[in-house]
């Protein structure tokens, strides 16, 4: 990787940015046979800024909300030249892009069966334009737009549960992966590329700016969401889970008092419980919790 | 006002995003490396490498000090000092 980097320094994404550490590590895995499709979001504008990219392999922007629609085509094209075995094609997006307003073309990639792997990058929120709140932000977290006050105790809607909506369409490859893992995230792109037909990766990236932690916790931060079973690491082929990463789970609180955007929540018992009770469902339904004998 | 669409790819050379570190940055002890490459995996920036034990190092034209790399060394074989490059002292810079 060092001699011919796919994704290059002198990229302008914040000081610790988990979706930078993402990112080279899911190129690094596909290799220089891939194709990129990427909507817009931070991972577009901090690698591609006019007239320069960090991208060693062909990368092509879509808009906000077609990444999934672009690399669909894509694959038909590859496809019709008889190429498609020897290129991966990857689609990529934020949590936005993904969960609210890319929903539909990616369903529809999905539906329609294409060989394309899709990556969505979940920071759980509209970073790039300035800390909005997606239907992937967590429930109580503090966003410019879910603001906690007297009437409001931040983000009132829990995740939106992307994972089941994905394997709803029956696809062979769904998994969840975390920037606190590399070698997790490395091993799941791997995986991934090496099956036939539509594949989803949600990957953990922590946003120091948008999350409110300094820039030297990105790895603590990621850690702890999958400690604690906010963000249960878990793979499934052909929708069966073949993988979980269990834990011996730690309380929420140490996940939420490294970041500012809950701090509101710690001083609040009632909301701690309902965090507490998002993560106990999580352990629950993964079995999550390590057995001891 | 219409440039062109499709752009060479290239090392972004005129961000030398090394420029903003402001308080640390990381000394590569080279004494127990154990050549794990965690600090490779964690950079956000891509810019450490090396081959084999006590090899690691940054390039400090590009590393913005965020530490991940000293955190996730296993050895502790990574330690943060205080930043002392002044502006425009980067390695072909732009005056
Ligand atoms: C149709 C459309 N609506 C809104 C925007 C503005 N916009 C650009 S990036 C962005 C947020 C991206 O959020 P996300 O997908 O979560 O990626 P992140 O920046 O958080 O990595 C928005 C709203 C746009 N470019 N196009
Ligand atoms: S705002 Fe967040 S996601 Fe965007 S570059 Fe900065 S740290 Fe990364
Ligand atoms: S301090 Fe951060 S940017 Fe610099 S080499 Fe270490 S991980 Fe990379
Ligand atoms: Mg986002």
């Amino acid at each position: 990787m060092e001699n011919r980097p796919l994704f290059k320094s002198g990229h302008t994404a914040c000081a610790g940015c988990g979706q930078a550490i993402a990112a080279r590590l899911v190129i690094e895995a596909a290799g220089e046979n891939t194709i990129i499709a990427n909507n817009t979001g931070c991972l577009e504008v901090f690698t591609t800024g006019f007239p320069e990219s960090a991208w060693g392999v062909p990368w092509i922007h879509s808009l906000f909300e077609n990444a999934a629609a672009v690399a669909s085509g894509v694959e038909a094209a590859l496809k019709y030249l008889g190429k498609k075995d020897t290129v991966n094609v990857i689609a990529q997006a934020g949590d936005g892009g993904t969960a609210d307003i890319g929903l539909q073309a990616l369903s529809g990639m999905l539906e329609r069966g294409h060989d394309v792997l899709y990556v969505c990058y979940d920071n759980e929120a509209y970073e790039n334009t300035g800390i909005q709140r997606s239907g992937l932000t967590p429930y109580g977290a503090n966003t410019t737009t879910s603001p906690p006050g007297t009437v409001s105790i931040g983000n009132i809607h829990p995740k939106k549960p992307m994972i089941d909506i994905v394997l709803a369409h029956g696809i062979p490859y769904v998994a969840t992966s975390s920037a606190g893992f590399p070698r997790d995230i490395q091993r799941k792109v791997k995986k991934a590329i090496s099956i036939k037909g539509p594949k989803y990766i949600q990957i953990h990236v922590p946003c120091p700016l948008g999350w409110r932690h300094e820039s030297g916790k990105t790895l603590d931060v990621a850690k702890l969401a999958v400690e604690t079973g906010l963000y249960p690491l878990v793979e499934y082929e052909n929708g069966v889970l073949v993988s979980k990463r269990q834990i011996v789970p730690k309380p929420v609180e140490e996940y939420l008092k490294v970041q500012g955007r809950f701090k509101h929540i710690l001083k609040n018992p009632e909301e701690l419980k309902k965090v507490q009770e998002i993560a106990n469902n999580n352990i629950e339904k993964y079995g999550l919790k390590v057995q001891t004998q | 006002m219409f440039g062109p669409l499709i752009v060479k790819s290239k090392k972004v050379k005129c961000d030398k995003t090394g420029s903003w570190r402001i308080e640390s940055k990381p000394k590569y002890l080279q004494k127990n490396c154990i050549a794990c490459k965690m600090c490779v995996f964690i950079c956000p920036e891509g810019c450490v490498s090396g081959k084999e034990k006590n090899t690691y190092h940054t390039d400090y034209n590009y590393c913005k000090g965020c530490s991940l790399c000293a955190l996730i060394c296993p050895k502790q074989d990574i330690e943060m000092v205080k930043e002392e490059t002044k502006l425009g002292e980067l390695q072909g810079e732009k005056k």
